[in-house]
């Protein structure tokens, strides 16, 4: 085989290796942006993530005490955090997402 | 051609119905959750976000002409579940319904089970037309008559009255799932069915509502090793001993519960070997399986995990007869998919009344039409552009890379936002029901 042949070879090796997998392609371009992005691939970090769906916290003893501090104080105006109300932050009501059940007919049918 | 139910691609749609409002600024509690017909196809009933069911029931045909096709209106609409704080775990349980499945008539009355996260319901769902009437005691209204006044007796009658129905639960069933359910299935023996979550599935006789049987139980002693959940879960059509449950790993278990009571030990288990040197970070994250159906014929079930459908052969465990892609196009995507979230979307399928067609959705409100014995596909649009009555489907491609050709749309350019996540096909006839994010489209085939 002639040099020229071999490397045209090689060529359509390299074009095959990055055509047949995107998906790597894909991975790399993901652990580009995130470096520290676990090496176990997905798994219990999602699986686990997706069993404490709904996971909200709730003290009812430091609500109490905050809802009796509060009423001496202004309410803060500014929007807390809704999606995860924990640690040092204690929920008040209007920092609790609506839970309103739907009273309102669906608009399928209308 | 009605009855016939086959040929995915001979078949031409067209729009008949379209329901749900038109305005782009989508409510939570709209966005469509459940599709399913019942088993004559003679309702079809939808659960959303805000765990409100709707049923839309099929006109009677009109016989004489075949032209008019017959079309879905609202039957019932009720509220079936309602947002709920469970506080000493601290977890907040929606609303949203997510499957609902319906039982086989036995007499006037109708009836499904629908399910939130924790709890299912069996409603029932039965007409009125006819009310008493002359009654000696009280008026019309309901007032009490003067005991005084009443001179003659006289028998009350039932007069017909307008049509009224009413839907009421039955049976509430409840505190069986420590995580969320995600299936549940009317067995074939019409007195039990099975719920599915995470990590478990209970089975359920109808009647009973204060306890229930674990049959299948994947949590590991330790949490730490956890590394598949159960994604779905469906008895066999017309076995009752049987039922199958998919993983987030891509695998799908058969299980008899002739052989023990906990089925833990699978009969078989379903999967196909991977390539090990084509393995990604993304492999097993698009390998989950998002729905398992049985055919009708109880022979085969197909799965549908993030790219494609796969075809089972109930007799054949190492690989599926039959792999459609879906929107092959997606592989070179999965990073931007999976940075929002898109890699998890959950896809359901369903086949037709022969099992000759398989259905299922795909983003920017396309979905796909899978011909099993043509071997041919079509990717048709569920929009408000195709809303001309008895207009056909024109079929939609997409360009993966390279010179766009006219009427393709690139992959760019696809509306991730718009998923066809829940299909229906009608049990006999060539009807479909097709949810986009809040609205219903109903399609029909072509009349001529």
């Amino acid at each position: 085989m002639s040099s020229e042949e071999e490397a045209s070879i090689d060529e359509q090796q390299e074009m095959q290796d990055t055509v047949v997998s995107p998906e790597k392609a894909e991975e790399a371009k993901l652990k580009a942006r995130y470096p520290h992005l676990g090496v176990r691939p997905g798994g219990s970090d999602l699986l686990r993530k997706r069993l404490t769906k709904g996971q909200k916290y709730f003290d009812s003893g430091d609500y109490n005490m905050a809802k009796a501090k509060m009423k001496n104080k202004q309410l803060p105006t500014a929007a807390a955090e809704k999606t995860e109300i924990t640690g040092d932050h204690i929920p008040t009501p209007q920092d609790l997402p609506q839970r309103k059940q739907s009273l309102v007919a669906s608009k399928l049918a209308v | 051609m009605a009855g016939a139910g086959g040929g995915g691609n001979d078949v031409q749609w067209c729009f008949s119905q379209v329901k749900g409002a038109i305005d782009d600024d989508v409510a939570e509690a709209d966005i469509i959750s459940t599709v399913e017909f019942n088993h004559s196809g003679e309702l079809l009933a939808t659960g959303d976000k805000g765990g409100r069911v709707v049923i839309f029931q099929q006109e009677t045909e009109n016989k004489s002409q075949p032209q008019c096709r017959s079309e879905y209106n609202v039957y019932s609409t009720f509220q079936s579940h309602e947002p709920e704080f469970d506080y000493l775990k601290s977890l907040e349980i929606e609303e949203k319904i997510n499957k609902i499945r319906w039982l086989p008539q036995k007499n006037a009355a109708q009836f499904l089970l629908s399910t939130n996260d924790k709890t299912i319901k069996l409603w029932k769902i039965s007409e009125r037309d006819k009310r008493p009437e002359g009654y000696n005691l009280k008026e019309e209204d309901g007032r009490y008559r003067d005991a005084t006044t009443i001179t003659t007796l006289r028998v009350p009658v039932f007069r017909p009255m307008d049509l009224m129905v009413e839907a009421s639960p039955r049976r509430v069933f409840a505190n069986a799932h420590t995580y969320h359910i995600n299936s549940i299935s009317v067995n074939s023996d019409n007195e039990t069915y099975l719920s599915a979550d995470d990590l478990r599935i209970n089975l359920w006789h109808q009647e009973i509502t204060d306890r229930s049987f674990n049959i299948v139980d994947i949590k590991p002693a330790n949490m730490e090793e956890l590394t598949e959940v159960i994604t779905a879960a469906e008895f066999h059509p017309h076995q009752c001993n049987t039922f199958v449950y998919s993983s987030s790993k891509g695998t799908i278990r058969l299980c008899d519960m002739r052989a023990s009571a906990l089925c833990d030990k699978h009969s078989k288990l379903f999967e196909e070997p991977e390539d090990p040197s084509n393995r990604s970070f993304f492999s097993e994250i698009i390998s989950s399986i998002s729905d398992v159906k049985f055919s009708h014929n109880g022979r085969y079930m197909m799965t549908r995990d993030y790219l494609s459908v796969k075809i089972w052969d109930l007799n054949m465990e190492n690989r599926p007869v039959e792999t459609y892609q879906v929107h092959e196009y997606l592989r070179s995507k999965l990073c931007s998919l999976y940075e929002n979230d898109c890699i998890f979307d959950k896809f359901e399928c369903c086949w037709n009344g022969n099992d000759s067609v398989v259905m299922t959705g795909s983003y920017n409100n396309f979905f796909r039409m899978l011909d099993r014995t043509q071997r041919r596909d079509v990717t048709l649009e569920a929009s408000r552009e195709s809303c001309k009555s008895r207009q056909v489907l024109k079929p939609r491609r997409v360009c993966a890379g390279g010179k766009r050709k006219k009427d393709e749309i690139s992959v760019d350019s696809l509306d991730f936002n718009k998923k066809i996540l829940h299909t229906a096909w009608h049990p006999q006839d060539n009807i479909i029901a097709v949810a986009t994010t809040n609205n219903l489209y109903i399609f029909q085939e072509k009349v001529n």
